[in-house]
């Protein structure tokens, strides 16, 4: 297996540029979730990687294998790769077992030995049963696992799934990525996940790419990436989190602990000197304590597990914290802020 | 520039349907999907360049239906795919998902097809101006008078769709009238049938020898005059063939009137019937102007009728004129059918144009849930309106084809219709006798099978491209299949003429006076007709379907085979089946272009009838409409593997 390489990757259809000059290497049997809102290009990178779309500029290179620049693209057929669609892409007039079968049909793999693949494959995702169906016949979450399988049965290079759990409910989405890190696994394929979902990304990933307005900002592991995102962008996206412009003193890290918050939050104000700073402060370290600085409470909204405060520094700046108990609007109270990191 | 409102956008594109008796669909149907996965905001469809655009189809190409609701990807390609030469070697390097050969057979063929005989047409034009004939042709008394009665004929038609078109399509649009698709089907049924069986049909209806008012005791006396044989005649019967085009086209505009629109009108307080007049009628108005604009249109470019009605009178239309002119052939005859058919194509144009005047205030962008499906309960007075109904398709379409039965059936001419004197004679001679109009069977039969078949050829990798990709040399594409489409069907007889007279170049024969240029001139002619469904099934088609078959290691046939055929395939039956339904009865193109041995149907009904053989011009007839009633049914069976918006009678 090899790494999956987007040198300076560029594409643009006429004004503005979808993605611009993204540089990624996918790492040998990675699993990277794309992540960022609706429409800023992570598509487009699949779609490039997958070979629908030939890049503006830049190239995409699959270990020593160029697939793509400006002006050479390997057709998608003879790249070895293989996608789960949003729409998953079923032919509506196969079988599954046939759908399931087509990649190896198409390699010119027939008999006993396409029949015993096809099998294995829909065993992995426990639809044996239904081999003989029709796709209209199946819910969303079992096409789903068929596109899947389909999948796995060529053993693929690259496997890129965009916007997999889109269209299905919450409850089929946890079972599915359950799903998706067995056959993460088991096939040791590399991985290409676009999702604007955060939470998903984080649970199934071994790196979150963050992309927003075609730019790629931070690739790192999930839990780096949530406890230290770069920049304002990234900070706002990952996570729930409160920005704050702080003035820190001209040697502070850029992890804070709470001494140096409490100064900087402007208990005495004695920092007044230091440049202002963008620092993320996570809800889940504000607490409420009688040694901390007291904030007013502006909203508290119950969200089943806790309630989620929006609290008011002296200054205006506003806060989120989270409360075991309900704390009626408008009550001032002494809060901690245990860690914050400065963007 | 004004863009149409969807309400006249399903409704402009039926302004596709001007020749008689021919089926015209309107283009689309398909949903505008991919595009927001894309995540991109679409960019506006590309478009003709509008003036051309508007000359030819009275609007601005919405409906470059292809473009419009291509998924964003499409356009993608074009930069990908169009214009960047290849400079590694192996492997394809465009990421487009056509080969290299599919655009350039694709544009040969349409070119062939459509652009090479009217580039001849214009020229033989241009050649007649500089010739000052044209000024001798314009400036003669015959042209005068006939060019007066098309106008009066087209016009006096235009109004009589209007009044039948607009009753049935607010009716069974808007209220809870019962039979809705039977009504529909049966209204539909005069557009179906050609031309010069409905004609005939009527003339067997009314005149002093007709056997149903023989048998009913109601005939005026012999050698009356037959009252069909006039310019209102022709008026009436141009009316009910163009009918169902208004019906259409108002039919679709009101389907785009969201229900919400006409709810709020009811909660504000308004009653039934000014939420009618308020809310339903101004914003039916489009679809009402696009009717009466191809209603009009149709009525220029008619031949049947006139045919029938009209050389028997000595009543002389454009249409005939060329006709007859072509008959009688002369050294001149060439320039002369050339300045005429173009004069057909500007009275068209400028119907077109005054279309496109009267929509420009009319913009009404409808947002909202689709579909004011029985907004109105006519309660009491609803059996009153079915009767209405009823009473009218008896009137119009009933009673014609009874008669026509009728006179098929009586033994000689002028003989009442009683159970002792029926006979299926004039059926015999037909089938097992007449050995013209089994050479007029078995060649409309040829001609429309090869073309139904030969066209999907054509129609399934236009549709592909079309969908698929986007800019220039689609639009290109687009338009050339539609220009014989939007014109008249004499106007591109006569380009056939003109382009196929000669001996072909380099190969030394002629085309004129076989099949062959009836073939050709089908194919050209029904392209649009044939693309139509193939093209609304591939916009419906998820186009990831495809791209899965293509990660799945499949090329292009490969995946043409597996895939994308065996989707297209029910769209790619009803396609060959309209086709032939529409090519087995033409009259208009094939009147110009036979000769002894080509014989068509219609062209064998219209000589019967001509030479006095009315009972036998029934029968064959008769046998017309079975056909055309069979071959809808075998699509209504289709209905249901069928995209939305293929067959014209359901909503």
């Amino acid at each position: 297996m090899a790494q999956l390489i987007l040198n300076h990757v560029t594409k643009n259809f006429g004004g503005r540029p979808a993605v611009s000059d993204v540089t990624l290497t996918v790492r040998k049997q990675g699993f990277l979730a794309l992540l960022g809102p609706s429409g800023c290009g992570k598509t487009t990178v699949l779609r490039m990687v997958a070979g629908f779309e030939q890049p503006t500029d830049g190239s995409i290179e699959f270990g020593e294998r160029r697939l793509a620049d400006a002006v050479f693209s390997l057709p998608p057929e003879k790249r070895n790769m293989a996608m789960v669609f949003q729409s998953y892409a079923l032919w509506p007039h196969m079988s599954v077992a046939e759908n399931v079968g087509y990649p190896l049909k198409v390699r010119g793999v027939s008999g006993e030995a396409c029949r015993r693949r096809v099998t294995e494959a829909l065993a992995l995702v426990k639809l044996q049963d239904f081999a003989e169906r029709r796709p209209t016949a199946l819910s969303g979450g079992q096409r789903q696992r068929v596109a899947l399988a389909r999948c796995l049965v060529t053993e693929p290079d690259v496997v890129l799934l965009d916007e997999p759990l889109a269209n299905l409910d919450q409850h089929l989405r946890k079972a599915m990525e359950e799903t998706f890190r067995v056959f993460h696994e088991r096939s040791g394929a590399t991985m290409i996940y676009v999702t604007h979902d955060q939470a998903e990304a984080m649970a199934l990933a071994t790196d979150v790419a963050v992309m927003a307005e075609g730019r790629i900002l931070q690739v790192a592991p999930p839990a780096e990436i949530y406890a230290r995102p770069e920049g304002r962008v990234v900070g706002g996206l990952i996570g729930r989190g409160s920005i704050l412009r702080l003035r820190l003193p001209e040697n502070a890290g850029r992890q804070l602990d709470w001494p140096l918050l409490r100064q900087a939050l402007g208990d005495g104000g004695q920092v007044r000197a230091g440049p202002l700073a963008d620092v993320l402060i996570r809800p889940e370290h504000v607490h409420r304590a009688a040694d901390g600085i007291a904030m007013r409470t502006v909203s508290c909204v119950f969200e089943g597990e806790r309630f989620a405060l929006d609290l008011t520094l002296s200054d205006g700046q506003r806060l989120k914290a989270y409360s075991s108990v309900a704390m009626a609007e408008g009550t001032l109270a002494p809060f901690v802020v245990s860690g914050g990191w400065r963007l | 520039m004004e863009k149409p409102t969807n309400a006249c956008l399903e409704t402009d594109e039926i302004a596709h349907s001007r020749r008689p008796g021919r089926l015209r669909f309107p283009f689309g149907g398909g949903e505008a999907r991919g595009a927001e996965r894309q995540g991109g905001p679409l960019r506006p469809p590309a478009k003709l360049p509008p003036e051309l655009a508007r000359t030819l189809y009275g609007f601005d190409l919405p409906a470059s239906p292809y473009v419009g609701e291509v998924s964003s990807r499409s356009r993608k390609r074009e930069r990908a795919g169009a214009g960047r030469q290849p400079a590694l070697p192996g492997g394809s390097r465009r990421a487009s998902s056509e080969p290299a050969w599919l655009l350039p057979f694709v544009l040969a063929a349409v070119f062939l097809l459509s652009a090479l005989p009217l580039i001849r047409l214009g020229w033989a034009g241009l050649g007649g101006i500089k010739g000052g004939e044209a000024a001798r042709v314009l400036l003669d008394p015959a042209t005068f008078a006939a060019l007066r009665n098309t106008l009066i004929t087209a016009t006096g038609g235009m109004v009589v769709s209007l009044v039948l078109g607009a009753l049935f399509a607010f009716t069974l649009a808007l209220t809870d009238i019962r039979g809705k698709l039977v009504l529909s089907f049966a209204f539909m049924l005069p557009m179906m049938i050609p031309p010069q069986v409905t004609a005939l049909a009527w003339v067997e209806m009314s005149g002093p020898s007709s056997p149903l008012l023989k048998t009913l005791g109601l005939a005026p006396p012999l050698g009356s005059p037959q009252p069909l044989y006039s310019l209102s005649g022709m008026v009436l019967l141009l009316g009910v063939q163009h009918a169902p085009l208004v019906f259409l086209a108002v039919k679709a505009g009101l389907a785009a009137i969201p229900r919400d629109a006409v709810e709020a009108a009811r909660l504000a307080g308004a009653s039934p019937w000014r939420v009618f007049r308020d809310i339903v009628l101004p914003l039916g108005s489009p679809g009402l102007v696009a009717g009466a604009a191809i209603a009009f249109v149709s009525g220029i470019g008619n031949f049947g009728i006139p045919a029938i009605l009209g050389i028997p009178a000595s009543i002389e239309t454009l249409p005939t004129l060329i006709y007859s002119r072509l008959a009688s052939f002369g050294a001149s005859t060439f320039g002369e059918i050339a300045v005429l058919s173009t004069l057909i194509a500007v009275i068209s144009a400028a119907g077109l144009l005054l279309q496109q005047r009267a929509l420009a205030g009319r913009d009404y962008r409808l947002v909202g849930l689709g579909g004011a499906s029985a907004a109105f309960s006519l309660g009491r007075f609803r059996l009153w309106g079915e009767c209405l109904l009823w009473g009218a398709l008896a009137l119009v379409l009933v009673a014609p084809l009874l008669a026509l039965v009728a006179s098929s059936l009586v033994p000689a001419y002028g003989v009442p219709l009683t159970l002792e004197t029926v006979s299926f004679r004039a059926y015999g001679e037909i089938l097992l006798r007449q050995s013209l109009t089994l050479t007029a069977f078995r060649n409309p039969l040829f001609l429309a099978s090869a073309a139904a078949v030969g066209l999907l050829f054509v129609t399934v990798p236009a549709a592909y491209l079309l969908a698929r990709r986007q800019g220039a040399l689609a639009n290109l594409l687009a338009v050339l299949i539609e220009i014989p489409y939007a014109l008249p069907g004499i106007v591109l007889a006569v380009a056939f003429v003109l382009a196929f007279a000669a001996p072909l170049p380099a190969i030394g024969l002629t085309l004129y006076g076989t099949i062959w240029i009836i073939l050709a001139a089908y194919l050209s002619s029904f392209l649009a007709v044939s693309l139509k469904p193939v093209m609304s099934a591939m916009l419906q088609m998820d186009p990831s379907l495809e791209e899965a078959a293509r990660l799945a290691g499949a090329g292009f046939l490969r995946r043409m085979r597996d895939v994308v055929l065996p989707l297209l395939a029910p769209a790619a039956g009803a396609s060959v089946i309209l086709v032939f339904l529409i090519s087995a009865n033409e009259l208009t193109v094939s009147a110009l272009l036979w000769s002894a041995g080509t014989q068509t149907l219609g062209v064998a009904i219209f000589n019967l009838d001509d030479s006095g053989s009315s009972d036998l011009a029934s029968a064959l007839s008769v046998l017309v409409v079975l056909m055309v009633l069979a071959l809808m049914a075998a699509l209504e069976v289709f209905a249901k593997y069928l995209p939305e918006g293929v067959l014209p009678w359901r909503n």
